[in-house]
């Protein structure tokens, strides 16, 4: 609770709130999407306006890379507290053939209650990404006709009324994005 | 070359033919300890980690492991460069002597493929280390939930 207080006090002195991450207000346009979620339900980036997204790019057969990032992100909303209430993972598979919704509600259920999965067609998957500049390629088919699929490494943080706010990349400590999280989320519940 | 070097070259070979006879494998140096697995929903493909010291005068490789539990295995290298994630096979991971080499989230680690039965949480599961001379070291792993994000988190 202390800590809060001097983040608080820290953003009355300077009305500025002090970001750790890299602050993208302004150079990422807001959450936009048509996809499907991991009920099978058509979504759209209004149905999670009021929550401070996490959106993060991947695939359910990514053994090493994918699963460390949602976990770490699990301890992160653990860190959070009852504030993590306010936020949500957006799990955005770029293997739409394997991830079916059925596949993708066990994976992300697996990680934290609040990370949803969503899938849908490559087109719409691929507008997502372009959206924020990022990329993705399958790779080549090994021998087991099972393939790899390189992708973004960044979560993109966008506020309540799915503004782009904050950018996390790998060369950032899970202390600056609870820093900003907290932040994020304590303005958010006072506005 | 000197014929003093010369005459001395047979001797050299033999010796040099003993000391492989009597030179421990590198299985015999090299510890593993905080093996673990990551096991995620359905017949997904998991991550293996695990630590390994080695005590040897020589470098070692881990080149390879298997296991009955699991039908693939297959030593992999996770890279993100430009802020791209990217996951490639890899033949070996070097173990320097008197160092140690980590499998570990992010870096090196084994994808453990297609399961014979499922491998739930809390299981003991057994994977063979074969290293680069041909030897093997028998570790258990412990399988841990999806969330996990080390041996003992």
């Amino acid at each position: 609770m202390l800590a809060i207080g001097v983040l608080l006090a820290g953003c009355h002195r300077d009305d500025e709130p002090q970001w750790q991450l890299s602050d993208i207000s302004g150079h990422m346009p807001d959450l936009d999407f048509h996809l499907v979620d991991d009920h099978g339900k058509n979504v759209t980036a209004q149905d999670y306006r009021g929550k401070v997204v996490l959106l993060y790019f991947g695939y359910t057969h990514c053994p090493d890379v994918c699963p460390l990032t949602l976990a770490q992100l699990h301890v992160v909303m653990q860190r959070l507290g009852p504030l993590a209430d306010g936020a949500r993972i957006l799990f955005v598979s770029v293997d739409p053939a394997r991830d079916t919704p059925d596949v993708m509600h066990a994976y992300v259920n697996a990680f934290d209650p609040r990370a949803v999965g969503l899938t849908g067609s490559p087109r719409e998957i691929e507008a997502l990404s372009k959206r924020y500049r990022s990329a993705f390629t399958r790779e080549p088919d090994r021998a087991d006709g099972q393939y790899e699929v390189s992708h973004s490494s960044a979560i993109y943080i966008f506020d309540g009324n799915g503004k782009a706010r904050l950018l996390n990349t790998t060369s950032q400590s899970q202390d600056n994005l609870v820093h900003d999280l907290h932040l994020l989320l304590s303005l958010g519940s006072k506005s | 070359m000197s014929r003093r070097f010369a005459r001395a070259l047979p001797f050299l070979f033999a010796s040099l033919a003993f000391a492989t006879i009597t030179h421990a494998t590198e299985a015999e140096h090299v510890r593993a300890s905080a093996a673990w697995i990551r096991v995620l929903p359905g017949d997904l493909p998991a991550g293996g980690y695990v630590m390994l010291e080695n005590t040897g005068d020589q470098n070692a490789t881990l080149r390879d492991a298997r296991s009955t539990r699991y039908a693939s295995v297959m030593l992999h290298k996770s890279s993100s460069d430009g802020g791209v994630s990217r996951m490639a096979i890899v033949d070996d991971m070097p173990i320097p002597a008197h160092g140690k080499a980590e499998l570990s989230p992010g870096g090196y680690h084994l994808m453990l493929m297609k399961p014979a039965a499922p491998v739930k949480v809390g299981d003991k599961v057994t994977l063979t280390l074969t290293f680069g001379d041909g030897s093997t070291l028998d570790t258990e792993f412990v399988a841990r939930p999806a969330n996990a994000t080390g041996f003992g988190d």
